[in-house]
Parts: structure tokens; sequence; C-alpha cells
């Protein structure tokens, strides 16, 4: 990671356009699989994108320059003057546990919806209409 | 100069894997899409220097999310328009 | 069409302002501060966790240790989310006109494979969740892993049977494992999940106090639950059409 350092001074706006904007790009195409699709699997990937958008935001929040993983390793001990910001990578670790497990209570609601309807269109399911 | 050019491919293939996974109409598809952008995400998050997130995010967004969205496919139907032609159909045929 | 038109707009607005928000923070400024007199959140783990705790994964001190609360409601999150599937994609038994679960046998080639790499994928799984103190990795991590090797094991064989009362016995006393830890903790010192004194030195096996004692039982616990899911979710048998 030596090189990434140097470049970093020369192209500092193209890398945060890069990480933020790659982020951002991922929110925005999730939220309109969720807002516009018709099928149920279909909003239920949308959701999973809108997922790992969000999670790659924080971890790029707390990065530091030139900094290393926050890790006191045999030999590097007294790294803790160049390291990484801990707390996001703590807030997202558990993140991406929970996204795992509502994405799985989801699906099975929609296995249970598709046995009984025998559609999975959010058009055709309105039997709780009047 | 290889960093750079690294980067923006990486931008790219999740970019347009995330185009492709919203667009596409055969499910199965749309799902190893969503595969792509898991491994490519975890290459980034190692690259931002967070190795417990790359391991978390390879162990469970790789395998475990893939495989419960294609249990669900298998028991519902593959493609985004299946129910034009079978929906009428099927139920003219059980009654 | 009109609401699809004011559907882009709304979305357009969004990943506007979104932008304009972090273009204000700019990308690897240093925020943390002065490391030898703390004054932010971040810098204030990262010198108690070598010194205090004699923890090397700082990550895995704030975890367990210093945000050990939020690891008690996500392990909650976690068995909810599975309870409810269980129970919604529960069935009687026998039902007419039903598929079995595999259609295509698998090739002699994927069978040899798979009986050999499976212990070889508990023991990986088993290493990640014990040294999660030392190295990246820990109970999550280790959990998914061990899921996996079993997810191998049942795509391809057809008998291939996990036994379900087994899997619930682990889970339960995995879970109950740590709470107690907990509870010790309130007892002996005062607050709930109270680290104990007798930590050893940076790097060993045994340091950290109840750290890898905690993240053996959140690994256990994860690895039976993800299994009996990929259980339940294959065995649910398609109508024959």
């Amino acid at each position: 990671m030596m090189e990434f350092s140097e470049i970093f001074f020369k192209y500092k706006d193209l890398i945060t356009v890069a990480v933020y904007g790659t982020a951002i790009m991922l929110i925005i195409i999730g939220l309109y699989g969720v807002l516009l699709k018709k099928h149920l699997v279909k909003i239920a990937i949308g959701l999973t994108i809108m997922d790992s958008g969000i999670n790659l935001l924080f971890v790029a929040v707390g990065y530091i320059q030139n900094g290393t993983a926050p890790i006191f390793s045999p030999g590097h001990e007294g790294d803790a003057i160049r390291m990484v910001d801990p707390v996001p990578q703590a807030l997202v670790l558990t993140a991406i546990v929970i996204g795992f497990a509502v994405t799985a209570l989801a699906l099975s609601l929609i296995i249970r919806l598709y046995k009984h309807h025998h559609t999975a269109n959010i058009d055709q399911i309105n039997s709780l209409k009047w | 100069m290889a960093m750079i050019l690294f980067l923006v491919v990486m931008v790219i293939i999740i970019l347009a894997a995330a185009i492709y996974a919203i667009l596409q109409k055969d499910l199965l598809y749309a799902v190893l899409a969503t595969g792509v952008i898991s491994v490519i995400l975890s290459i980034f998050f190692y690259l931002l220097q967070a190795p417990d997130v790359a391991i978390t995010e390879a162990a469970i967004g790789i395998a475990l999310t893939t495989i419960i969205f294609i249990i669900t496919i298998r028991n519902t139907t593959r493609d985004e328009d299946e129910y034009k032609e079978n929906h009428v159909e099927k139920f003219n045929k059980k009654n | 069409m009109l609401k699809k038109y004011i559907i882009f707009a709304l979305i357009a607005i969004l990943g506007f302002y979104l932008a304009s928000t972090f273009k204000e923070i700019p990308f690897g400024a240093n925020r943390l501060g002065d490391l030898n007199d703390p004054e932010t959140v971040s810098a204030f783990y990262l010198q108690k966790s070598p010194e205090d705790l004699h923890v090397a994964n700082a990550i895995t001190a704030i975890v367990v240790n210093f945000r050990g609360f939020d690891t008690l409601g996500e392990v909650t999150v976690l068995f909810l989310a599975v309870t409810g599937l269980t129970s919604i994609l529960y069935r009687k038994e026998e039902e007419e006109d039903e598929e079995e679960r595999l259609s295509i046998p698998s090739s002699s080639l994927v069978r040899t494979g798979a009986k050999i790499l499976f212990p070889l994928i508990l023991v990986l799984g088993m290493y990640v969740f014990i040294h999660g103190h030392l190295t990246p990795g820990g109970g999550f991590q280790g959990g998914a892993i061990i899921a996996t090797g079993f997810l191998l094991m049942l795509i391809t064989y057809k008998t291939f049977f996990t036994n379900h009362n087994v899997m619930t016995w682990l889970e339960s006393i995995a879970g109950l494992g740590f709470v107690i830890a907990g509870l010790y903790g309130l007892i002996v010192y005062g607050s709930f999940l109270q680290n104990t004194a007798w930590t050893g030195n940076l790097n060993d096996l045994l340091s950290g106090g109840l750290i890898p004692l905690i993240y053996i039982f959140i690994g256990l616990k994860v690895g039976t639950e993800l299994t009996s899911v990929l259980d339940i979710l294959l065995n649910i048998k398609p109508r024959k059409k």
C-alpha cells in the first residue's frame, strides 16, 4: 500500500469521487429497484444492493490517510499513532449480519405468499383492498 | 499508476453489475450479479484497511445470500414476467 | 406514467443532497486527535485496548467488551429472525404429490471432494472464532464458515440430514452461556458484562479475560443457527406441476 499513499496527494479529488460516488450510486440504484419493480424477488434484490451501498459509505468515512489496520500484531505494538478509525468498522460488522437476517425473513415471507396466491406480482395480490 | 487503473476498473464493474441486476428479467442472472457485487465490495473493504469487515462480507454476502435467493427462485417463478401467461391458464386449468 | 417521473425526480433530489453532504466530509482527514491524552471515543478505545485489556484485535475489544450490549442485541435479533423463519415455513408432515430434495445426482468428483473438504472447513471455522482476539476474525465470521461447510454436504448428498435436536440444544446452551458470562460480571463486579481482572500478556491465547469465551459461545450459536436455517429452506418440497 506504499504506492497508494504517494498517489493519494496527486489524485485526491478522483479518489474521493470514486469512493463516495460508488456508495451513493449503489444506494440510488437499490432504491430505484425497491420503488419501481413489480416482482417480489426483484424488490428483495434491490434491498440487498442498498445494504451494500450503506455499509461501504460507513467504512469509507472512517479511513485515515496513511493508516493501517487496527490490530496490534507482534512487532507492531507501538502502531496506535497510524491506525484507522475502529468504531465505524465495529458498527458495520453488526449491520452486515442483521441485513442478512432481515433478507432471510423477507424471502421466507415471499415463499409463503407465493404458495397462497400462486403469483409473485404485487399488482395481483390485492385481497386487502376494498 | 496501476493503483488508479485498478480502482477505476473496480468501480466500473460494481456499477455495471448493479445496473444489470436491476434491469435483467431472468432472475437467476440478477442474483449472480448481486454475488459479483459482494465479491468486489470485499476487495474494496480490504483496500480501506478493514480486514474484519472484508471477511464478514465475503463469508455472508457471497455464499449465504446467493443460496437463499436461489432457493426462493426455485419455489417461486424464474422469470419476472412469467405471471402473464401462466396465471390465467393455471387458474382456468384448475377450474 | 406520471408516477414514474415523480419517483425519478425524488430519487434525483435524494442523490443530489447526499452528494452535497458528503462533499463536506474530507476523505482521509485525521480525526483521532492526540493519542496520549484522548479526547475522542476512538482514541480512547485505541489507547485502552493494548494497555488495560491486553487484547491485540481492537475491533474485537470494541464489539465484545466496550459495546458488548449491542452484541447481545444483535444475537437477539438474529435469533428472532430465525425463529420467525422457522414458524412461517412450518408444515405438517405428509402431503401428496411432492418432489424430493435433489433432482440430479452429483458426480463422483463432487462427492469425493465434499467428503474430504467438510472436516477441513469445520476446523477452519473453529480456528477463526477461537483466535478472534489475535487475528482478524471472530464469532460471526467463524459461524458463517461453519454454515458454508454444512451447506456443501447438504447440496451434494441426498441423504445427509443434520440432527435437529442436537442443533437446537447446542444453540440454546451457547446462548445461555453468553448471558451467564454477563451475569457473572454483574454479580462479581457490579455491572453487566464487566470484564474480569485476570488478563494475560498481549498476543497470548489466554489473554483478554472473558473475551475469547464469549466469542466461542457466539461462534457456536451463529454456526448452528445458520445451519438449521439452510436445512429448513432446502427441505421445502415444491408442489409437482
